[in-house]
Protein backbone atom coordinates (compact mmCIF):
# COMPACT_ATOMS: atom_id res chain seq x y z
CA UNK A 1 0.00 0.00 0.00
CA UNK A 2 2.59 2.59 1.01
CA UNK A 3 5.10 2.80 -2.06
CA UNK A 4 8.24 4.65 -0.99
CA UNK A 5 10.32 5.96 -3.28
CA UNK A 6 13.78 6.44 -2.53
CA UNK A 7 15.12 10.16 -2.65
CA UNK A 8 18.39 10.89 -3.95
CA UNK A 9 19.85 12.33 -0.80
CA UNK A 10 19.00 10.13 1.89
CA UNK A 11 18.08 11.80 5.12
CA UNK A 12 17.65 10.80 8.79
CA UNK A 13 13.88 10.00 9.82
CA UNK A 14 13.08 12.63 12.46
CA UNK A 15 9.92 11.37 12.76
CA UNK A 16 7.71 7.97 12.70
CA UNK A 17 4.41 6.50 12.55
CA UNK A 18 4.17 3.16 13.14
CA UNK A 19 0.72 1.41 12.72
CA UNK A 20 -0.81 4.15 14.32
CA UNK A 21 -4.49 4.95 14.73
CA UNK A 22 -6.33 7.76 16.40
CA UNK A 23 -9.32 6.89 17.77
CA UNK A 24 -12.26 10.00 19.37
CA UNK A 25 -13.97 8.10 22.12
CA UNK A 26 -15.11 4.53 20.61
CA UNK A 27 -14.95 6.01 17.16
CA UNK A 28 -11.66 5.08 14.69
CA UNK A 29 -10.75 8.45 12.95
CA UNK A 30 -7.73 7.35 11.04
CA UNK A 31 -6.06 3.71 10.82
CA UNK A 32 -2.72 1.85 10.75
CA UNK A 33 -0.87 4.79 8.88
CA UNK A 34 3.20 3.92 8.63
CA UNK A 35 5.34 6.71 7.44
CA UNK A 36 8.67 8.40 8.04
CA UNK A 37 9.20 11.74 7.55
CA UNK A 38 12.48 13.02 7.15
CA UNK A 39 14.40 16.11 8.57
CA UNK A 40 15.01 19.18 6.84
CA UNK A 41 12.87 18.56 4.40
CA UNK A 42 9.14 19.87 3.64
CA UNK A 43 6.23 16.65 3.87
CA UNK A 44 2.82 17.88 2.61
CA UNK A 45 -0.38 15.80 4.00
CA UNK A 46 -2.66 15.85 1.34
CA UNK A 47 -6.71 14.35 0.97
CA UNK A 48 -10.19 15.14 1.17
CA UNK A 49 -11.68 16.34 4.27
CA UNK A 50 -12.22 13.52 7.23
CA UNK A 51 -9.56 11.64 6.28
CA UNK A 52 -7.48 11.72 8.99
CA UNK A 53 -4.52 13.56 7.63
CA UNK A 54 -4.72 16.89 10.80
CA UNK A 55 -5.62 14.37 13.45
CA UNK A 56 -2.48 12.18 12.07
CA UNK A 57 -0.51 15.38 12.15
CA UNK A 58 -1.59 16.55 16.14
CA UNK A 59 -0.50 12.69 17.23
CA UNK A 60 3.28 14.35 16.37
CA UNK A 61 2.98 16.62 19.37
CA UNK A 62 0.85 15.07 21.02
CA UNK A 63 -1.95 18.13 21.10
CA UNK A 64 -4.49 15.17 20.19
CA UNK A 65 -4.03 14.62 24.37
CA UNK A 66 -5.91 17.93 24.58
CA UNK A 67 -9.09 16.83 22.86
CA UNK A 68 -11.10 14.89 25.38
CA UNK A 69 -11.65 11.01 24.66
CA UNK A 70 -8.77 10.87 21.80
CA UNK A 71 -6.67 7.98 21.86
CA UNK A 72 -3.46 7.07 19.91
CA UNK A 73 -2.43 4.06 19.48
CA UNK A 74 0.46 2.46 17.66
CA UNK A 75 3.59 4.13 17.97
CA UNK A 76 4.74 8.43 17.24
CA UNK A 77 8.43 8.71 17.58
CA UNK A 78 10.71 11.36 17.63
CA UNK A 79 14.47 10.35 16.58
CA UNK A 80 13.67 6.69 17.58
CA UNK A 81 11.78 8.03 20.78
CA UNK A 82 7.93 7.04 21.57
CA UNK A 83 6.25 10.19 22.06
CA UNK A 84 3.92 8.49 24.34
CA UNK A 85 6.34 6.58 26.62
CA UNK A 86 5.01 7.06 29.99
CA UNK A 87 8.55 9.16 30.86
CA UNK A 88 7.49 11.74 28.41
CA UNK A 89 6.12 15.04 29.20
CA UNK A 90 3.95 16.35 26.52
CA UNK A 91 5.05 19.97 27.42
CA UNK A 92 8.82 18.84 26.35
CA UNK A 93 7.13 17.58 23.27
CA UNK A 94 5.52 20.14 22.37
CA UNK A 95 8.37 22.64 22.73
CA UNK A 96 10.33 20.98 20.53
CA UNK A 97 7.71 19.91 17.87
CA UNK A 98 5.96 23.41 17.35
CA UNK A 99 2.10 23.92 15.97
CA UNK A 100 1.01 26.52 13.22
CA UNK A 101 -2.96 26.24 12.85
CA UNK A 102 -5.23 26.82 10.68
CA UNK A 103 -6.85 30.25 11.87
CA UNK A 104 -3.85 32.26 13.21
CA UNK A 105 -4.33 32.66 16.92
CA UNK A 106 -1.87 34.99 18.07
CA UNK A 107 -2.01 36.20 21.57
CA UNK A 108 -4.38 39.05 22.64
CA UNK A 109 -0.73 41.26 23.65
CA UNK A 110 1.60 43.36 22.10
CA UNK A 111 3.61 41.70 19.06
CA UNK A 112 6.87 41.76 21.06
CA UNK A 113 5.26 39.83 24.19
CA UNK A 114 3.69 37.40 21.27
CA UNK A 115 7.17 36.41 20.62
CA UNK A 116 8.53 36.91 24.32
CA UNK A 117 6.27 34.94 26.07
CA UNK A 118 7.57 31.60 24.28
CA UNK A 119 11.08 32.65 24.86
CA UNK A 120 10.60 33.43 28.60
CA UNK A 121 8.52 30.41 30.01
CA UNK A 122 11.28 28.28 27.66
CA UNK A 123 13.92 30.00 29.53
CA UNK A 124 15.28 31.98 27.11
CA UNK A 125 18.84 33.57 28.71
CA UNK A 126 19.98 35.75 25.54
CA UNK A 127 19.26 39.22 24.96
CA UNK A 128 14.82 39.27 24.36
CA UNK A 129 15.23 42.54 22.25
CA UNK A 130 17.23 40.56 19.75
CA UNK A 131 15.20 37.63 19.95
CA UNK A 132 12.02 39.15 19.08
CA UNK A 133 13.52 40.88 16.02
CA UNK A 134 15.44 37.92 14.74
CA UNK A 135 12.29 36.00 14.96
CA UNK A 136 10.06 38.31 12.90
CA UNK A 137 12.92 39.37 10.64
CA UNK A 138 13.10 35.45 9.94
CA UNK A 139 9.31 35.00 9.37
CA UNK A 140 9.88 38.29 7.06
CA UNK A 141 7.55 40.31 9.28
CA UNK A 142 9.77 42.62 10.69
CA UNK A 143 9.66 45.42 8.27
CA UNK A 144 6.07 45.71 8.62
CA UNK A 145 5.63 45.89 12.17
CA UNK A 146 9.25 47.66 13.38
CA UNK A 147 7.29 50.27 14.55
CA UNK A 148 4.82 48.97 16.33
CA UNK A 149 5.92 46.54 18.60
CA UNK A 150 3.59 47.40 21.28
CA UNK A 151 0.67 47.27 19.18
CA UNK A 152 -1.47 44.72 19.82
CA UNK A 153 -0.72 41.15 17.73
CA UNK A 154 -4.73 41.15 17.03
CA UNK A 155 -4.04 44.89 14.83
CA UNK A 156 -2.18 43.30 12.07
CA UNK A 157 -3.96 41.61 9.17
CA UNK A 158 -4.72 37.79 8.89
CA UNK A 159 -1.58 37.03 6.88
CA UNK A 160 0.57 39.09 9.17
CA UNK A 161 -0.92 37.40 12.17
CA UNK A 162 -0.31 33.82 10.92
CA UNK A 163 3.43 35.47 9.95
CA UNK A 164 3.50 36.60 13.96
CA UNK A 165 2.53 32.94 14.78
CA UNK A 166 5.37 31.42 12.63
CA UNK A 167 8.01 34.00 14.24
CA UNK A 168 6.82 32.97 17.54
CA UNK A 169 7.11 29.28 17.13
CA UNK A 170 10.54 29.51 15.37
CA UNK A 171 11.79 31.95 18.36
CA UNK A 172 11.80 29.08 20.21
CA UNK A 173 13.95 26.86 17.81
CA UNK A 174 11.79 23.51 17.75
CA UNK A 175 12.88 20.61 15.38
CA UNK A 176 10.01 20.06 13.63
CA UNK A 177 7.06 22.81 12.41
CA UNK A 178 3.67 21.10 12.08
CA UNK A 179 1.81 23.41 10.42
CA UNK A 180 -2.29 22.59 9.59
CA UNK A 181 -3.67 24.02 6.69
CA UNK A 182 -1.78 27.60 7.51
CA UNK A 183 -2.98 29.28 4.53
CA UNK A 184 -6.57 28.24 4.16
CA UNK A 185 -8.27 31.43 5.93
CA UNK A 186 -5.74 33.65 3.61
CA UNK A 187 -5.65 35.33 0.86
CA UNK A 188 -3.05 34.67 -2.43
CA UNK A 189 -0.95 37.18 -1.66
CA UNK A 190 -0.38 36.04 2.06
CA UNK A 191 -0.04 32.16 0.96
CA UNK A 192 2.62 33.18 -1.38
CA UNK A 193 4.33 34.93 1.39
CA UNK A 194 3.91 31.77 4.03
CA UNK A 195 4.66 29.52 0.87
CA UNK A 196 8.37 31.62 0.49
CA UNK A 197 9.23 31.97 4.07
CA UNK A 198 8.28 28.00 4.69
CA UNK A 199 11.11 27.46 2.02
CA UNK A 200 13.41 29.54 3.44
CA UNK A 201 13.02 27.51 6.84
CA UNK A 202 13.47 24.36 5.46
CA UNK A 203 17.30 24.36 5.53
CA UNK A 204 16.55 24.65 9.57
CA UNK A 205 13.36 22.83 10.38
CA UNK A 206 11.58 19.92 9.17
CA UNK A 207 8.22 20.92 8.23
CA UNK A 208 4.58 19.19 8.37
CA UNK A 209 2.05 20.85 6.54
CA UNK A 210 -1.84 19.87 5.87
CA UNK A 211 -3.28 21.50 2.88
CA UNK A 212 -6.35 21.07 0.27
CA UNK A 213 -4.72 23.55 -1.89
CA UNK A 214 -2.75 20.94 -4.23
CA UNK A 215 -0.61 23.41 -5.92
CA UNK A 216 0.29 24.32 -2.75
CA UNK A 217 1.88 20.64 -1.75
CA UNK A 218 3.27 20.01 -5.37
CA UNK A 219 5.24 24.16 -5.39
CA UNK A 220 6.70 23.69 -1.49
CA UNK A 221 6.81 20.01 -0.78
CA UNK A 222 9.58 17.55 -1.05
CA UNK A 223 7.10 14.50 -0.24
CA UNK A 224 3.29 14.30 -0.08
CA UNK A 225 1.43 11.83 1.84
CA UNK A 226 -1.59 11.08 0.20
CA UNK A 227 -4.94 9.80 2.95
CA UNK A 228 -8.49 8.75 1.85
CA UNK A 229 -11.07 7.85 3.84
CA UNK A 230 -13.91 5.30 3.49
CA UNK A 231 -16.95 4.87 5.27
CA UNK A 232 -17.71 2.06 7.64
CA UNK A 233 -20.90 0.12 8.22
CA UNK A 234 -21.85 2.59 11.11
CA UNK A 235 -21.82 5.49 8.87
CA UNK A 236 -18.62 6.52 10.10
CA UNK A 237 -15.36 7.77 7.88
CA UNK A 238 -12.35 6.71 8.66
CA UNK A 239 -8.63 7.96 7.05
CA UNK A 240 -5.99 5.85 5.85
CA UNK A 241 -2.81 6.11 3.90
CA UNK A 242 -3.34 5.59 0.32
CA UNK A 243 0.28 6.50 -1.51
CA UNK A 244 3.74 8.50 0.15
CA UNK A 245 6.52 9.49 -1.62
CA UNK A 246 8.31 12.19 -3.61
CA UNK A 247 6.25 14.76 -4.43
CA UNK A 248 6.91 14.39 -8.27
CA UNK A 249 6.25 10.89 -8.46
CA UNK A 250 2.86 11.63 -6.54
CA UNK A 251 1.76 14.12 -8.73
CA UNK A 252 3.30 12.64 -12.29
CA UNK A 253 3.00 9.56 -11.54
CA UNK A 254 1.44 8.08 -9.24
CA UNK A 255 1.52 4.28 -8.31
CA UNK A 256 -2.12 4.27 -6.78
CA UNK A 257 -5.46 4.75 -9.13
CA UNK A 258 -7.53 7.09 -6.30
CA UNK A 259 -3.63 8.98 -6.05
CA UNK A 260 -3.85 9.64 -9.39
CA UNK A 261 -7.80 10.47 -9.42
CA UNK A 262 -7.49 13.11 -6.64
CA UNK A 263 -4.27 15.05 -7.44
CA UNK A 264 -5.71 15.31 -11.48
CA UNK A 265 -9.06 17.17 -9.89
CA UNK A 266 -11.29 14.01 -10.52
CA UNK A 267 -12.82 14.08 -6.77
CA UNK A 268 -12.08 15.93 -3.57
CA UNK B 1 -48.21 50.39 -1.62
CA UNK B 2 -48.09 49.85 -5.34
CA UNK B 3 -47.38 46.65 -7.08
CA UNK B 4 -43.98 46.79 -8.72
CA UNK B 5 -43.80 45.80 -12.95
CA UNK B 6 -45.03 42.45 -13.78
CA UNK B 7 -42.51 40.03 -14.36
CA UNK B 8 -42.80 36.67 -16.44
CA UNK B 9 -44.65 33.52 -15.75
CA UNK B 10 -43.57 31.73 -12.95
CA UNK B 11 -42.29 28.08 -13.66
CA UNK B 12 -44.66 26.79 -10.74
CA UNK B 13 -48.25 27.39 -11.03
CA UNK B 14 -47.85 27.46 -7.29
CA UNK B 15 -46.31 30.88 -7.24
CA UNK B 16 -49.20 32.16 -10.08
CA UNK B 17 -50.17 34.28 -7.33
CA UNK B 18 -51.69 38.41 -8.25
CA UNK B 19 -49.68 40.53 -6.99
CA UNK B 20 -52.56 42.73 -4.96
CA UNK B 21 -53.11 39.53 -3.14
CA UNK B 22 -49.41 39.43 -2.14
CA UNK B 23 -49.35 42.81 -1.18
CA UNK B 24 -52.72 42.78 0.82
CA UNK B 25 -50.73 39.42 3.15
CA UNK B 26 -47.87 41.67 3.16
CA UNK B 27 -50.13 44.17 4.86
CA UNK B 28 -51.37 42.09 7.40
CA UNK B 29 -47.81 40.37 7.99
CA UNK B 30 -46.60 43.64 8.99
CA UNK B 31 -49.53 44.11 10.70
CA UNK B 32 -48.65 41.35 13.04
CA UNK B 33 -45.32 42.47 13.01
CA UNK B 34 -46.31 46.29 14.73
CA UNK B 35 -49.17 44.60 17.36
CA UNK B 36 -45.89 42.72 18.55
CA UNK B 37 -43.67 45.79 19.21
CA UNK B 38 -46.51 46.66 21.41
CA UNK B 39 -46.96 44.00 23.26
CA UNK B 40 -43.25 43.89 23.99
CA UNK B 41 -43.11 47.58 24.82
CA UNK B 42 -45.80 47.37 27.13
CA UNK B 43 -44.40 44.69 29.13
CA UNK B 44 -40.86 46.86 29.70
CA UNK B 45 -44.02 50.04 30.45
CA UNK B 46 -45.26 47.97 33.21
CA UNK B 47 -41.94 46.56 34.91
CA UNK B 48 -40.95 50.10 34.40
CA UNK B 49 -43.92 51.03 35.98
CA UNK B 50 -43.65 49.11 38.99
CA UNK B 51 -40.51 50.32 39.70
CA UNK B 52 -40.94 53.62 39.47
CA UNK B 53 -43.91 53.94 41.72
CA UNK B 54 -41.73 51.64 44.71
CA UNK B 55 -39.05 54.02 43.89
CA UNK B 56 -40.43 57.18 44.29
CA UNK B 57 -42.86 55.71 47.17
CA UNK B 58 -39.11 55.27 49.01
CA UNK B 59 -37.89 58.24 48.06
CA UNK B 60 -41.21 60.17 49.49
CA UNK B 61 -41.18 58.42 53.14
CA UNK B 62 -36.94 57.89 53.62
CA UNK B 63 -35.25 61.41 51.81
CA UNK B 64 -36.45 63.26 55.04
CA UNK B 65 -35.02 61.46 57.46
CA UNK B 66 -31.71 61.20 55.40
CA UNK B 67 -28.94 63.72 57.98
CA UNK B 68 -25.51 63.05 59.03
CA UNK B 69 -27.08 62.03 62.05
CA UNK B 70 -29.14 59.66 60.71
CA UNK B 71 -25.71 57.90 59.13
CA UNK B 72 -23.95 58.32 62.60
CA UNK B 73 -26.47 57.52 65.06
CA UNK B 74 -26.64 54.13 66.80
CA UNK B 75 -30.29 52.53 66.54
CA UNK B 76 -32.73 53.88 69.34
CA UNK B 77 -36.01 53.49 70.83
CA UNK B 78 -36.55 56.95 70.21
CA UNK B 79 -37.49 57.21 66.28
CA UNK B 80 -36.19 60.93 66.47
CA UNK B 81 -32.91 59.85 67.45
CA UNK B 82 -32.29 56.41 66.02
CA UNK B 83 -29.89 55.83 63.12
CA UNK B 84 -27.92 53.47 61.19
CA UNK B 85 -24.55 53.32 62.21
CA UNK B 86 -24.04 49.87 63.51
CA UNK B 87 -26.08 48.31 60.52
CA UNK B 88 -23.91 50.12 58.17
CA UNK B 89 -20.72 49.24 59.42
CA UNK B 90 -21.69 45.77 59.87
CA UNK B 91 -22.80 45.44 56.21
CA UNK B 92 -19.23 47.02 54.85
CA UNK B 93 -17.74 44.35 57.55
CA UNK B 94 -19.48 41.23 56.44
CA UNK B 95 -19.08 42.41 52.45
CA UNK B 96 -15.59 42.98 53.14
CA UNK B 97 -15.22 39.40 54.59
CA UNK B 98 -17.49 37.84 52.15
CA UNK B 99 -15.34 39.12 49.21
CA UNK B 100 -12.07 37.90 50.61
CA UNK B 101 -13.58 34.72 51.19
CA UNK B 102 -15.28 34.00 47.94
CA UNK B 103 -12.71 35.41 45.58
CA UNK B 104 -9.87 33.02 46.07
CA UNK B 105 -12.23 29.43 46.62
CA UNK B 106 -14.95 30.80 44.03
CA UNK B 107 -12.68 31.52 41.52
CA UNK B 108 -9.94 28.72 42.50
CA UNK B 109 -12.72 26.21 42.04
CA UNK B 110 -13.89 27.87 38.87
CA UNK B 111 -10.65 27.32 37.14
CA UNK B 112 -10.01 24.41 38.41
CA UNK B 113 -13.51 22.94 37.37
CA UNK B 114 -12.69 24.45 34.22
CA UNK B 115 -9.83 24.37 32.76
CA UNK B 116 -7.95 21.00 35.05
CA UNK B 117 -10.79 18.75 35.34
CA UNK B 118 -11.17 16.34 32.18
CA UNK B 119 -15.09 15.71 31.35
CA UNK B 120 -16.12 12.79 32.92
CA UNK B 121 -19.52 11.72 35.05
CA UNK B 122 -18.14 13.13 38.01
CA UNK B 123 -17.32 16.73 36.58
CA UNK B 124 -20.57 17.03 34.91
CA UNK B 125 -22.51 15.49 38.39
CA UNK B 126 -20.40 18.27 40.28
CA UNK B 127 -21.45 20.60 37.60
CA UNK B 128 -24.61 19.73 37.99
CA UNK B 129 -24.49 20.05 41.93
CA UNK B 130 -23.55 23.46 41.55
CA UNK B 131 -25.91 24.88 39.72
CA UNK B 132 -28.88 23.31 41.93
CA UNK B 133 -26.45 24.91 44.91
CA UNK B 134 -27.13 28.38 43.52
CA UNK B 135 -30.89 27.85 43.69
CA UNK B 136 -31.33 26.59 47.11
CA UNK B 137 -33.90 28.86 49.13
CA UNK B 138 -30.76 31.15 50.99
CA UNK B 139 -33.29 29.99 54.63
CA UNK B 140 -31.50 26.71 54.49
CA UNK B 141 -27.89 28.44 53.87
CA UNK B 142 -29.41 29.92 57.04
CA UNK B 143 -29.46 26.77 59.43
CA UNK B 144 -26.29 25.34 57.65
CA UNK B 145 -24.64 28.47 58.96
CA UNK B 146 -26.42 27.73 62.56
CA UNK B 147 -24.92 24.50 62.88
CA UNK B 148 -21.48 25.22 61.63
CA UNK B 149 -20.14 28.79 61.95
CA UNK B 150 -22.21 29.58 64.89
CA UNK B 151 -21.93 25.87 67.14
CA UNK B 152 -19.27 23.59 65.76
CA UNK B 153 -17.13 26.25 65.20
CA UNK B 154 -17.36 28.15 68.16
CA UNK B 155 -14.21 28.57 69.25
CA UNK B 156 -13.53 29.90 65.99
CA UNK B 157 -16.07 32.06 65.52
CA UNK B 158 -17.29 32.81 68.54
CA UNK B 159 -20.45 32.40 67.85
CA UNK B 160 -23.28 34.97 66.38
CA UNK B 161 -20.71 37.03 65.12
CA UNK B 162 -19.51 38.74 62.23
CA UNK B 163 -17.17 36.22 60.93
CA UNK B 164 -19.54 33.55 61.27
CA UNK B 165 -22.64 35.95 59.75
CA UNK B 166 -19.81 36.13 56.78
CA UNK B 167 -19.17 33.09 56.66
CA UNK B 168 -22.79 31.87 55.74
CA UNK B 169 -22.84 34.37 53.05
CA UNK B 170 -19.61 33.72 51.46
CA UNK B 171 -21.50 29.93 51.12
CA UNK B 172 -24.82 31.74 49.98
CA UNK B 173 -22.87 33.09 47.00
CA UNK B 174 -19.84 30.67 46.04
CA UNK B 175 -21.82 28.93 43.56
CA UNK B 176 -22.86 31.80 41.66
CA UNK B 177 -18.50 33.12 41.66
CA UNK B 178 -18.06 29.45 40.55
CA UNK B 179 -20.68 29.22 37.65
CA UNK B 180 -19.53 33.18 36.62
CA UNK B 181 -16.15 32.43 36.75
CA UNK B 182 -16.67 29.10 34.23
CA UNK B 183 -18.76 30.91 32.00
CA UNK B 184 -16.30 33.68 31.84
CA UNK B 185 -13.25 30.89 31.04
CA UNK B 186 -15.31 29.54 28.64
CA UNK B 187 -16.11 32.31 26.44
CA UNK B 188 -12.01 32.42 25.90
CA UNK B 189 -11.16 30.91 22.26
CA UNK B 190 -9.98 27.77 22.67
CA UNK B 191 -7.47 28.46 20.11
CA UNK B 192 -5.77 30.91 22.79
CA UNK B 193 -5.12 27.85 24.69
CA UNK B 194 -4.13 26.07 22.21
CA UNK B 195 -1.68 28.47 20.62
CA UNK B 196 -0.12 28.12 24.11
CA UNK B 197 0.50 24.81 24.72
CA UNK B 198 1.99 24.68 20.98
CA UNK B 199 4.64 26.79 22.17
CA UNK B 200 5.43 24.18 25.06
CA UNK B 201 3.69 26.21 27.75
CA UNK B 202 2.09 24.40 30.92
CA UNK B 203 -1.72 24.50 31.71
CA UNK B 204 -0.67 26.77 34.71
CA UNK B 205 0.91 29.40 32.15
CA UNK B 206 -1.73 29.27 29.75
CA UNK B 207 -4.18 30.46 32.10
CA UNK B 208 -1.89 32.55 33.86
CA UNK B 209 -0.59 34.72 30.94
CA UNK B 210 -3.28 34.67 28.41
CA UNK B 211 -6.58 32.78 29.63
CA UNK B 212 -7.17 34.83 33.68
CA UNK B 213 -6.58 38.44 32.70
CA UNK B 214 -9.16 38.07 29.42
CA UNK B 215 -11.92 36.32 31.38
CA UNK B 216 -11.05 38.68 34.31
CA UNK B 217 -13.76 41.48 33.52
CA UNK B 218 -16.30 38.70 33.62
CA UNK B 219 -15.03 37.26 36.42
CA UNK B 220 -15.33 40.64 38.68
CA UNK B 221 -18.42 41.07 37.07
CA UNK B 222 -20.06 38.07 38.42
CA UNK B 223 -18.69 38.52 41.74
CA UNK B 224 -20.05 42.04 42.00
CA UNK B 225 -23.09 40.82 41.33
CA UNK B 226 -23.22 37.82 43.83
CA UNK B 227 -22.00 40.54 46.45
CA UNK B 228 -25.10 42.52 45.48
CA UNK B 229 -27.29 39.71 46.16
CA UNK B 230 -25.88 38.82 49.31
CA UNK B 231 -25.84 42.53 50.56
CA UNK B 232 -29.72 41.76 50.19
CA UNK B 233 -29.87 38.92 52.05
CA UNK B 234 -31.93 38.60 55.50
CA UNK B 235 -33.38 35.67 55.91
CA UNK B 236 -29.82 33.06 56.53
CA UNK B 237 -28.61 36.19 58.74
CA UNK B 238 -31.92 36.06 60.78
CA UNK B 239 -31.54 31.89 60.99
CA UNK B 240 -27.73 32.42 62.57
CA UNK B 241 -28.99 35.00 65.15
CA UNK B 242 -27.40 38.85 63.74
CA UNK B 243 -29.37 41.08 66.66
CA UNK B 244 -31.17 43.78 65.55
CA UNK B 245 -29.80 46.38 68.65
CA UNK B 246 -26.51 46.86 68.46
CA UNK B 247 -25.65 50.05 70.28
CA UNK B 248 -21.35 49.88 69.34
CA UNK B 249 -18.65 49.36 66.76
CA UNK B 250 -17.21 45.97 65.55
CA UNK B 251 -13.35 46.98 66.60
CA UNK B 252 -10.94 47.09 63.78
CA UNK B 253 -8.63 44.36 64.43
CA UNK B 254 -8.94 40.59 64.45
CA UNK B 255 -11.12 40.70 67.73
CA UNK B 256 -13.73 42.55 65.69
CA UNK B 257 -14.60 39.51 63.28
CA UNK B 258 -15.84 37.95 66.87
CA UNK B 259 -18.10 40.87 67.67
CA UNK B 260 -21.90 40.39 67.27
CA UNK B 261 -23.29 42.55 64.51
CA UNK B 262 -26.69 43.82 62.23
CA UNK B 263 -26.67 44.44 58.88
CA UNK B 264 -28.65 47.08 56.89
CA UNK B 265 -31.45 44.83 55.89
CA UNK B 266 -32.10 43.09 59.26
CA UNK B 267 -32.13 46.87 60.69
CA UNK B 268 -35.23 47.46 57.57
CA UNK B 269 -36.62 44.48 58.62
CA UNK B 270 -36.99 45.35 62.50
CA UNK B 271 -38.20 48.82 61.68
CA UNK B 272 -40.24 47.89 59.32
CA UNK B 273 -42.28 45.56 61.56
CA UNK B 274 -42.73 48.16 64.12
CA UNK B 275 -46.37 49.82 64.26
CA UNK B 276 -45.04 53.37 64.60
CA UNK B 277 -44.63 55.43 61.40
CA UNK B 278 -41.92 57.37 62.53
CA UNK B 279 -39.87 53.66 62.14
CA UNK B 280 -40.85 53.16 59.04
CA UNK B 281 -39.54 56.60 57.29
CA UNK B 282 -36.44 55.26 58.84
CA UNK B 283 -36.98 52.14 57.27
CA UNK B 284 -37.38 53.87 53.96
CA UNK B 285 -34.32 55.90 54.46
CA UNK B 286 -32.23 53.13 55.43
CA UNK B 287 -33.68 51.37 52.30
CA UNK B 288 -31.85 54.13 50.17
CA UNK B 289 -28.76 54.21 51.94
CA UNK B 290 -28.64 50.24 50.79
CA UNK B 291 -29.51 50.91 47.11
CA UNK B 292 -27.00 53.78 47.07
CA UNK B 293 -24.49 51.34 48.12
CA UNK B 294 -25.94 48.52 45.53
CA UNK B 295 -25.44 51.01 42.67
CA UNK B 296 -22.38 51.80 43.62
CA UNK B 297 -21.01 48.08 43.82
CA UNK B 298 -22.60 47.41 40.46
CA UNK B 299 -20.90 51.12 39.16
CA UNK B 300 -17.77 49.58 40.50
CA UNK B 301 -18.26 46.45 37.96
CA UNK B 302 -19.17 48.32 34.63
CA UNK B 303 -16.01 50.41 35.31
CA UNK B 304 -13.64 47.20 36.22
CA UNK B 305 -15.21 45.75 33.18
CA UNK B 306 -14.46 48.26 30.58
CA UNK B 307 -11.36 49.11 32.23
CA UNK B 308 -10.42 45.28 32.06
CA UNK B 309 -11.48 44.71 28.58
CA UNK B 310 -9.39 47.62 26.80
Amino acid sequence: MTSQSVSPVATEAALRAKNVSVYYGSTLAVRDVNLDIFKNEITAFIGPSGCGKSTLLRCFNRTNDLIPGARVEGKAMFHGTDLYAKDIDPVYVRRRIGMVFQKPNPFTKSIYENIAFAARINGYKGDMDELVENSLRRAALWDEVKDKLRQSGLSLSGGQQQRLCIARTIAIEPEVILMDEPCSALDPISTLQIEELMKELESRYTIVIVTHNMQQASRISDRTAFFNAEATESGNKVGYLVEYGDTEKIFNDPSEQATQDYVSGRFG
Amino acid sequence: MTPLSSQAKPLDAGWDIEQKEVLNALGRRQGVDTGFSLLALSAVIFSLFVLVVLLADVLIDGVPVLSWNFLTSFPSRKAETAGIVSALVGTIWVMVLVALVTFPIGVGAGIFLEEFVPDSWLARAIEINISNLAGVPSIIYGLLGLQVFVRILFPITQGRTVLAGALTLALLVLPIVIIATREALRAIPGSLRQAGFALGATRWQVIRSHIFPLALPGILTGVILALSRAIGETAPLITIGALTYIPFLPELSLRGLQSPFTVLPIQIFNWVSRPQADFHALAAGAIIVLMVILLLMNATAIYLRNRFQK
